[in-house]
Order: C-alpha cells, then structure tokens, then sequence
C-alpha cells in the first residue's frame, strides 16, 4: 500500500513537470476558464436578472463548476496518449503500482484544480461576483468543487483509458461536456425550463454542486433542501463507479 | 546443470481467433544471449510482451529469472528490464528527468535516484543532452536513453525487441557493444531481430520463429551447418577460361558455374584437401584466379531454407 502512494505520487510529479516544461500550455490552460468567467459573467451578466436578483452572482458559481467539467477533457486526452505510447509499457514492466499511473494523473489534476479556481475567484470578484457568507463557507463550497472536479478527472481517466485514440477523445469531449452544462442549473434555473427539462436539470450532478456553492456562497438562486447532500453524494457516487473501471481498464491492457 | 533464466512450454496466444503463438517453446541459460529471428509477424515481440509479464496467455507456462510469468508477474518484473521497438520513456520529460523518474518507481530513495540517473547519462555518453526534452533526441540517442533506463537497477534478465531497428550503423555498433558488455556482467539477452547478421553477431544460440512457433534453434554455426554443406567458391579473371575452370573443379564434385560473376561453386566435405586440390590443378592449368576460398552458408540462406521464406519478408496480416 505505502507502494502504492510513493509511486502514485512519483508519477503526480511527472504530470506536474509536464506542466512546468511547456509553460505556454499553461497559458493556454488557463485562458479557457478566464474567459469563461469574464464573458459569460460580463456579457451575460450585465444583460440579464433573475429574479431581480443579479444574474452574474447567479451566474459564476456555475461557471466555476462548468470549468471544472470542462478539464475532464485535458485528463481523458492525456491519459489516451500515455496509453498509446512506449512508455506505459516500460510503466507496466517496472515493479510499479498498476494504479500509479491513473492515481497519479487524479493528483496532479487536483493541483491543477486548486490553481484554477484560484484564477477563477480572482476574476470572479474582477467581473463584481463576491461571496456574501464568511470566508468559511466559500472555503466549503470551493471544496466541493473540488471534490466534484476529482469525481470528473476520473471520468476523464476512464474515457481516456476506453478511447485509445487521442484525436477522438479531444473530439468526443465537448459535445458530451456541453449538453451537461446546459441541461443544468449553470445558466438558467431548472424552474424556468419546461417541467421535464427541469427535472433532468434537477438531476444532473453539475446543479447539484453549483446548488451547494450557490448557498454556501450566498450567491442568488440556492434552492432546495438537500443541495449539500447531494453535492457530497454524487461525486462520491460517480468516483465509486468510474475509478474501479478506469483501474480495470488498465490491468486490461495485457489481454 | 546449468541455470535457466528464461523458460517456457506451449506458450499458445489467441488474438481474435488468429493463433500469435501456438506451442512456443524457449530455453535460455543464464548468462547468455539468445535471439529469436524471424519474419514480421512471427510472433516474436508477441513472446517477448508475454514473457515480459505485458500480456496474457491462454495456454503454456513460463519461467523468468525463476519467478512464474502468470503467477508471480511481480517477481518477474523486479528482475527483468525490456527495451522494445518504440521508445519508451517520457518524450515530455528530459533524458535526467525520465532516469530519475523510472529509478523513483523502481523505488530508488531520490538521492540514489539522481546519482544513478548521472552515472547512466555518463555511462550512455547522454551528458551533454541531459536536460534536452527526449523528444528531440536524435534515434541513437533515444535508444541509448531507452536502453539506460533499462538498467537503472541491473536486471537479471534482459529483453530486446528490436534494439537496432532503424538505427544508423554508429548507432547500431554502439548498442551491440553495450549488449556484450551487459552479458559480461552476467545478465541473460533475449534479444529478437530481423537482421541475420545481428543475431550472428551477437547471440550464442538463435531461436528461428515462424508462425508463433520456434522451428529451429542451435548456434549460429549450427544453423548454417543444419542446411547444407560448405561450398568451395572460386572466381576467375578470364570470362574465356570458365570452360577450363569447369573441367578441372569438377574432378571435386560437381560444378555450378555462374558466366556473369565468373564464379565457380563446388560442395565440400573434406574442406581443407578440397582447397587444397583445388588450388594445385587450377595452378597445373595456368587459371588466374582472383579469388578462392571456402564458404559457409548465410544465415540468410538458413533462413530462406528453415521458413520457406527470406527473413525480410513482410507478414502480409
């Protein structure tokens, strides 16, 4: 088991080092998210209200979490180009950890993760969002982002590690990203849709981590009473499902 | 009895109902060097991945380094090191970087990570591009880093899928001259290749492969031996004598005689008195000859006579 961590951890260090090695991805990384946030939030939010409230408070915990969804893509693409290179096979035939690859990959995501929505709050309160409740409860719901986004990087793992081609994981990401995003309460409160729309909506894990950062944030549209729970239940739900069959997956590779 | 580092019975490997491996068989003693030669879909890298603890099996057993492949695949792999076709290390990373990185999950402390990690960049003469993305190393330099990050811990047993494949001759020399040095030290090769003259260069016995099974297998020279006898070879300077030259040699046995190359073959037994005979009566009949002497066969004929085909050959799959 110690194994196990100090190599998933050797390998957390390579994917970071990736990153310090091409720092002009890094630009590139964190231009989406900015952009997210200081389009969605300035455009959208200076023409729009809910409910009298302002809509940009509505509107940036959701981008938060949709940025988080969206970095699924960068870990399913990556985990399929290890995948399809030499170098797992010198991983496979070493006395390594068979999980050490994709546990390492989930770690560095997470660092990752932490960075973004560090750049994502700067340019939030940039844009005129705020949190309305003590800085504890912002920590929280910053939390459960993040719990979400390690629940994703393991989706993202698993899709990488199906898919071994990284041209189609690069391409299969977005459409199944977007339909996500939109189909929930990121932009437009599940009340308003249709009823069957609203339910889905309702339903999807995104709405129930951006319901849970809405309250915890103080930020308009925070309904329903079990926002919290199900904000700690899916994620765990979705890890529980994805990271047995990702580690599947890759003993799978011998057959 | 001598050790036997690598072992295996009836390896059989189903892809999709197209047998990779059908009853391969393989037997290495420790401390040497054994090349399975064969054509492009022969099933030799499909042996190595299996004996290397990379893929499954349906029906066999094998023995590395004296751990069970399917049972104890741990064991195997703290023994064993493999060097394949495509390189294997992290393009992203340094030369440096991707040593010390393999050392970490060989589980070397980070301190001995580092030093090994220099003394290999050394050893592989890598010092300069040390710090250079492996991407941008030239072929020579990845298979030398491919190969460095093979030894990080000195691995009983050694497994070389096509080591020299594309490589300049510099290159190629360089790896051999590691190889040979590594069996110096005691580690057990399996080395495959489709380049007779590698194997004749570098194995003490040579496994042929041909549609996942071993069809022969003996030293070099057994091999050429296995397919025919040694042959007197003579060439002539006049094209107008090779009538003369006929008539003489065949008082040896008979003669194949080429008009274009001006090249006289005679089988032999006996290889000495036939040179020997042979020299003196084309002497008696005042013959200029350029060159003369006995020949083994190619491995390459070898080859073409065990298989039916040349080593060369595409597998057309």
């Amino acid at each position: 088991m110690t194994t196990a961590i100090a190599d998933g951890w050797t390998m957390t260090g390579r994917y970071l080092r990736h990153v310090v090695r091409e720092p002009e991805q890094i630009i590139i990384y964190f231009s989406l998210p900015i952009m997210f946030v200081l389009v969605f939030g300035y455009v959208f939010g200076s023409g729009m209200a809910v409910g009298g409230d302002s809509y940009r408070e509505y509107l940036v915990p959701g981008v938060f979490v949709m940025t988080q969804l969206y970095g699924l893509g960068a870990t399913a693409t990556a985990i399929s180009l290890d995948i399809s290179r030499g170098v797992v096979d010198r991983f496979r035939s070493m006395p390594t950890a068979r999980s050490a690859l994709m546990v390492g990959r989930s770690t560095a995501d997470l660092a990752r993760a932490v960075l973004e929505m560090l750049v994502l709050v700067v340019c939030g309160l940039l844009v005129g969002w705020q949190w309305n409740l003590g800085p504890g409860q912002a920590l929280a719901a910053v939390g459960l982002i993040l719990l979400l986004r390690v629940a994703l990087t393991w989706v993202g793992i698993y899709l990488g590690s199906v898919v071994r081609n990284p041209d189609t994981v690069s391409l299969i990401v977005f459409p199944l990203a977007f339909p996500l995003t939109a189909l929930s309460n990121v932009f437009v409160p599940p009340d308003r849709m249709p009823g069957w729309l609203g339910t889905i909506s309702e339903w999807n894990p995104i709405s129930a981590t951006v319901a849970a950062a809405r309250e915890l944030f103080g930020n308009p549209g925070a309904h329903g009473e079990h926002a919290l729970l199900l904000a700690v239940a899916w994620p765990l739900v979705l890890l529980a499902v994805f990271a047995p069959l990702a580690v599947r997956n890759y003993r799978k590779l011998g057959r | 009895m001598t050790d036997i580092a690598i072992a295996a019975e009836g390896l059989r490997k189903t892809y999709r109902g197209v047998a990779a491996l059908d009853g391969f068989r393989l037997s290495v003693p420790a401390g040497t060097v054994c090349g399975l030669l064969g054509p492009n879909g022969a099933g030799k890298t499909t042996a190595v991945r299996i004996l290397a603890t990379l893929l499954n099996f349906d029906a066999g057993r094998a023995e590395v380094a004296g751990a069970d492949v399917a049972r104890q695949p741990e064991q195997v792999r703290e023994r064993i090191a493999l060097t394949g076709q495509y390189s294997a290390v992290d393009g992203s990373l340094s030369g440096r970087q991707n040593l010390v990185l393999f050392g970490r999950l060989h589980h070397l402390g980070r301190r001995q990570a580092r030093v090994r990690a220099d003394e290999l960049l050394e050893q592989f003469d890598l010092v300069d591009a040390a710090d250079k993305s492996a991407t941008d190393y030239s072929g020579g330099m990845q298979r030398r880093l491919d190969l460095a990050a093979s030894l990080i811990r000195a691995p009983r047993v050694l497994f070389l899928d096509e080591p020299t494949t594309g490589l300049d001759p510099r290159s190629r020399n360089q790896v051999w001259d590691t190889v040979r040095k590594l069996v110096t030290d005691g580690t057990t090769v399996l080395l495959t290749t489709q380049y007779l003259d590698e194997a004749d260069q570098l194995a003490d016995r040579i496994s042929v492969v041909d549609t996942g099974r071993v069809v022969a297998e003996g030293t070099p020279d057994e091999l050429k031996a296995a397919i025919g006898a040694d042959r007197l070879e003579v060439v002539i300077r006049e094209h107008g004598r090779l009538g003369d030259a006929t008539a003489v040699l065949e008082r040896i046995g008979p003669v194949d005689a080429d008009p274009d190359t001006r090249r006289l073959r005679v089988a032999v037994t006996d290889r000495v008195t036939a040179l020997v005979e042979a020299a003196r009566a084309l002497r008696d009949a005042a013959i200029t000859v350029d060159d003369l002497g006995i020949r083994r066969p190619t491995l390459d004929e070898a080859f073409l006579s065990l298989t039916g085909h040349r080593a060369e050959e595409e597998d057309k799959k």
